[in-house]
């Protein structure tokens, strides 16, 4: 039997909004993550693809308990974390840490790049053995700083080396699982590349398990075992990258694919490029059924009245739409 | 052989600064000819935002020094005087800017906003007639039901919308060429092939040029004719847009196009990736800006060292680059990374 990192079951997420006049009570809910479940195997990384108001971001905070789920569950290495408080959950969080996207809003700008990658040690109250500063600069050498500039602050870095200092902060405690949101999307092509090379190398050398966040498709295709398609709040498609990517069953993933421009131009028009019409509806009031029949070129009376249930179309590949697509390569 | 609609020659552009003077764009000249697309391509700091808005003069007249030529038309823009600047602003040239939020005034309706840009050019035409141009304008840029959402504000459009608003106010006036600074950088990716499909759309029917300003390679290989590469506020590689990708002539766009995932890989090995991070425009590297990062010197390290490379033809290429190795070099290397 294989060992899941992280496992999600059945997690909602609703946020409260509406509120009218003074003293009023919020009278609808923001459905951000409506009955979500994943695994992530040992050492595995799960990618987790969709639009802005998709609910990813939600995900990864209700998974790291930033914020409290409305229902469902969280284990992490086989621990229930969803009602843990206090030093439990501080304990808990030793073994998950997070990346986040924007280099610049994520790190004090009046710490000390020392002082920044040895938060989590001082949170934690761990004394490590031959010191703070030993500790902090072994990881800064891991993540490719130079360990001399443990004195300097934030702005004497750029954009990537930041993100680096961000990595270093979520490694200092060998966490297990780190979960990064949108890690590379604030970067340049080039220093992208660099980030993604870096967060391959620590994930082989150090066993870690990623899920990560991207709206990016080729940065998900490139980093990813296995993906999940997200789309107001559900996941459409699920499974491992090469099955979804080569062969993806769901039209919204279908035309999510099509859409990336491609770096090759005699691929310009090619055929069966499907275009989206209008936007994503509002996860205050999702459509009724599938909730992406309102721009779906498929979408029949059965996609309005039942919501079309996750199901298996071949080995770990799972697809909740009532007409999902032929199995062609894309 | 017939003028170009625009025509950059030497474009120089300076700002001084407290920590010194920043060489944002530096000996930059290119041309576009009526119903072109041309992408300009860089990361941050390369020069690629800069370029855009010396067009239109929109530099802070106080720290920016400019020199060159912008010949729009056979008028040198940089030289007009400021009513004459005003015509060509919206009516010849017009600009879509990467944040469609910001674009926008949040108090007024984006009627009230398309029709501001209609009427500082048509000073004379009668409120109806004006609506009727924006409803028009609204249908033109797909805008469902047009008439009630001309009178709604931006808050109450989607990202997409927004910038099909802002798109309107850019092209109501019929210009002869637009400007596009990453118009869909902010935007999701099926919004965005919406946006592009449009902008090529309208294209067609009006016959304007585009400069399409962008980090995206895709985005450039979707719809641009031709492309500038910028590095260090240096045109390093100009190309139509077929060659660029097949043969890529400059060692920074051999390293750009292997920075890129594509979705067909499904081998995980390592992206290709340029070390270090780009240059600081304030105090460049001598010689070649790229030189700190460029793993092919060999031959010609002092060359690299002590001489800026000028654009020059590449032989048995249609593309110009910027690089001191020799033209057989550039072309084999570049066909090598362009398969791998």
């Amino acid at each position: 039997m294989s060992t899941f990192s992280l496992e999600v079951k059945s997690l909602v997420k609703y946020f409260p909004t509406g509120a009218s006049g003074l003293l009023g009570r919020p009278t609808k809910e923001v459905k951000a993550v409506d009955n979500v479940s994943l695994q992530i195997a040992d050492g595995k990384t799960l990618g987790v693809v969709g639009e802005s108001g998709c609910g990813k971001s939600t995900l990864a905070r209700v998974v790291t308990r930033l914020i409290d789920p409305t229902s469902g569950q969280v284990f992490l290495d086989g621990q229930d974390i969803t009602s843990l408080r206090g030093q439990e959950l501080r304990i808990a969080r030793r073994k998950m840490q997070m990346i986040f996207q924007d280099p610049y809003a994520s790190l004090n700008p009046r710490h000390s790049v020392g002082q920044i990658i040895s938060a989590p040690l001082r949170v934690q109250g761990i004394e490590p053995v031959h010191g703070v500063k030993t500790r902090v600069q072994e990881l800064m050498e891991l993540v490719g700083l130079n360990p001399e500039h443990y004195n300097r602050y934030p702005h004497e870095f750029s954009g990537g080396q930041r993100q680096r200092i961000g990595i270093a902060r979520a490694l200092i405690l060998e966490p297990k699982l780190l979960v990064a949101d949108e890690p590379v999307s604030a970067l340049d092509v080039s220093i992208q590349a660099q980030i993604l090379n870096l967060l391959e190398n620590l994930q082989t050398e150090l066993g870690l398990t990623y899920m990560f966040i991207a709206h990016d498709l080729s940065v998900v295709r490139h980093i990813a075992d296995d993906v999940a398609v997200m789309y107001l709040g559900k996941i459409v498609e699920t499974g491992p990258s090469g099955s979804v990517y080569s062969f993806p069953r769901h039209p919204y993933t279908t035309a999510l694919l099509s859409a990336v421009p491609v770096a090759d131009p005699t691929r310009r028009g090619r055929s069966g490029r499907i275009r989206l019409v209008g936007d994503v509806p509002s996860p205050v009031d999702p459509p009724s059924g599938c909730r992406f029949r309102t721009r779906c070129w498929k979408a029949t009376d059965l996609c309005a009245q039942v919501e079309p249930p996750l199901e298996a179309v071949s080995e770990g590949h799972f697809v909740a739409c009532h007409h999902p697509m032929d199995p062609v390569s894309n | 052989m017939t003028t170009p609609l625009l025509s950059v020659e030497n474009l120089n552009v300076s700002f001084a600064t407290p920590d010194g003077v920043v060489r944002a764009v530096t000996d930059v000249s290119f041309r576009i000819n009526t119903g072109e697309t041309l992408g300009i391509v860089g990361e941050s700091g390369s020069g690629k935002s800069v370029t855009a808005s010396s067009l239109l003069r929109l530099n802070n007249s106080v720290t920016a020094s400019t020199s060159g030529k912008v010949l729009f038309d056979g008028t040198d823009v940089l030289t007009v005087d400021e009513d004459e600047m005003r015509r060509i602003r919206g009516q010849d040239i017009a600009m879509v800017f990467q944040d469609p939020l910001s674009a926008l005034n949040p108090f007024y309706t984006v009627g009230e906003q398309i029709s501001e840009a209609y009427l500082v050019h048509h000073p004379k035409a009668s409120k109806s007639d004006v609506r009727t141009r924006v409803l028009e304008m609204l249908e033109k840029v797909g805008i469902p039901n047009p008439s009630k959402r001309i009178d709604e504000y931006p808050h109450e459009f989607s990202g997409g919308m927004r910038q099909r608003i802002v798109i309107a106010i850019a092209l109501i006036n019929s210009p002869r060429l637009l400007i596009a600074d990453e118009p869909t950088t902010a935007l999701d990716v099926t919004v965005q092939a919406q946006i592009l499909d449009l902008m090529k759309d309208l294209q067609q029917e009006t016959g304007m040029a585009i400069i399409l300003i962008t980090h995206d390679l895709g985005v450039v290989a979707e719809v641009a004719d031709s492309a500038l590469v910028m590095y260090g506020g240096r045109v390093v590689e100009r190309a139509d847009v077929m060659s660029i990708f097949s043969v890529p002539t400059h060692p920074y766009s051999w390293g750009l196009l292997g920075a890129v995932g594509s979705l067909d890989t499904s081998t995980r090995g390592h992206l290709a990736t340029i070390p270090g991070t780009p240059p600081s425009l304030i105090s460049l590297p001598n010689g070649c800006a790229f030189r700190p990062r460029c793993s092919h010197q060999e031959g010609v390290e002092s060359k690299c060292a002590n001489n800026v490379p000028v654009l020059r033809p590449i032989e048995g290429t249609s593309s110009e680059s910027a690089c001191h190795l020799a033209d057989h070099q550039l072309v084999s290397i570049g066909q090598r990374s362009s398969r791998s």
